[in-house]
């Protein structure tokens, strides 16, 4: 499924293909870290305000990768389809990083992941029956995600941070583009996806 | 791990029925209906109606009192709040959440009139289980 990687990662082509012909799920391997995304370097500035939102983002990210990694664990997922997920769990592991370390460098201390008990409770993870329940799941929570980084832009004052925000969702934008097409969803005709 | 899930399959399976159940009223009305959709997108990264997450379980949420979901940590901001939450209230809420209360967790606004209206519609379709 996935073919040609470079030091960084796997080529865009390679994820459509896997993500549209397979057309299930998503998912991760607990005993497999994927490998971080380099974390990208912020100048200061970022207010109590700023760090107040990030708190809430970095929660978010310590949840997707607790789904990931569960849901990747549960063996309902194909190789090639897992393939895939380790990728997207790598970059939320390296939006982790990212947000960790803005945070501490702000003078907040970043939030914990909850316990995988509570993400499998909280998530209603044990519903996940197949493959293609998986990939659903997945969609709807980097659907979630992206408009959670989109609508809180707005409310950042540190343009470093905002920045950081737009990559963030831009990452997500593109886990759910390929999610919900292997899952089968039709793209809005509405301009303006998320908000 | 595998026992972990295994146990919780089952209990996930009742819970999914049991949801389902709960939701179909959330389908009889247009802006509901609408707002479901609207309200997996738009607010369902953080929250879901059944389980506390990023922010505190929904289901309920209209009528019930400001920072009263068990197990949520709220905010000193949402705790000091006081009173309940009502569509009107809900849709300031959705407008500016800082500017309602200063200091809450909560920073995502809904700018759209009618995505906030499909929105507590939807909530106001899903009422607390008794």
């Amino acid at each position: 499924m996935i073919e040609n990687t470079d030091a960084k990662g796997t080529s865009r082509r390679s994820l459509l293909q896997s993500a549209g012909l397979v057309s299930a799920a998503v998912g991760l391997v607990a005993a497999v870290p994927a490998g971080a995304a380099p974390v990208r370097r912020h100048t200061g500035g970022a207010t109590a305000s700023d760090v107040a939102v990030m708190q809430g983002a970095l929660a978010l990210e310590h949840e997707g990768i607790a789904a990931y990694k569960i849901a990747g664990g549960s063996g309902l997922l194909s190789p090639e389809v897992l393939a895939v997920a380790l990728v997207f769990l790598g970059h939320h592991e390296g939006h982790r990083d990212a947000l960790a370390k803005l945070i501490a460098r702000s003078g907040g201390k970043p939030v914990e992941p909850k316990s995988n008990d509570e993400y499998i409770k909280s998530l209603n993870i044990a519903a996940l029956k197949n493959q293609a329940d998986v990939i659903r799941f997945a969609a709807g929570l980097e659907q979630g995600a992206t408009n959670a980084y989109v609508g809180q832009v707005a409310a950042l004052q540190d343009k470093a941070t905002a920045h950081l925000f737009g990559q963030l969702g831009a990452d997500e934008a593109v886990h759910w583009a390929l999610l919900n097409n292997a899952a089968g969803g039709t793209v809005p005709k509405a301009a303006f996806l998320f908000s | 791990m595998l026992r972990i899930l295994a146990t919780a399959v089952v209990a996930g399976a009742v819970l999914v029925v049991a949801s389902l159940a709960a939701a179909a009223p959330a389908a009889a009305t247009g802006e509901a209906a609408a707002g479901q959709a609207l309200y997996l997108a738009r607010c369902g990264g953080c929250h879901s109606l059944d389980a506390n997450r990023i922010g505190p379980a929904h289901r309920g949420v209209v009528g019930r009192r400001v920072a009263s979901v068990p197990g949520y940590a709220y905010s000193p901001a949402l705790k000091r709040l006081g009173g309940v939450w009502t569509p009107a209230r809900l849709d300031q809420w959705l407008q500016g959440p800082q500017a309602v209360a200063p200091g809450a967790r909560m920073f995502l606004t809904v700018g759209d009139p009618a995505v906030r209206r499909d929105i507590i519609a939807y909530l106001a379709a899903n009422p607390a289980t008794p």
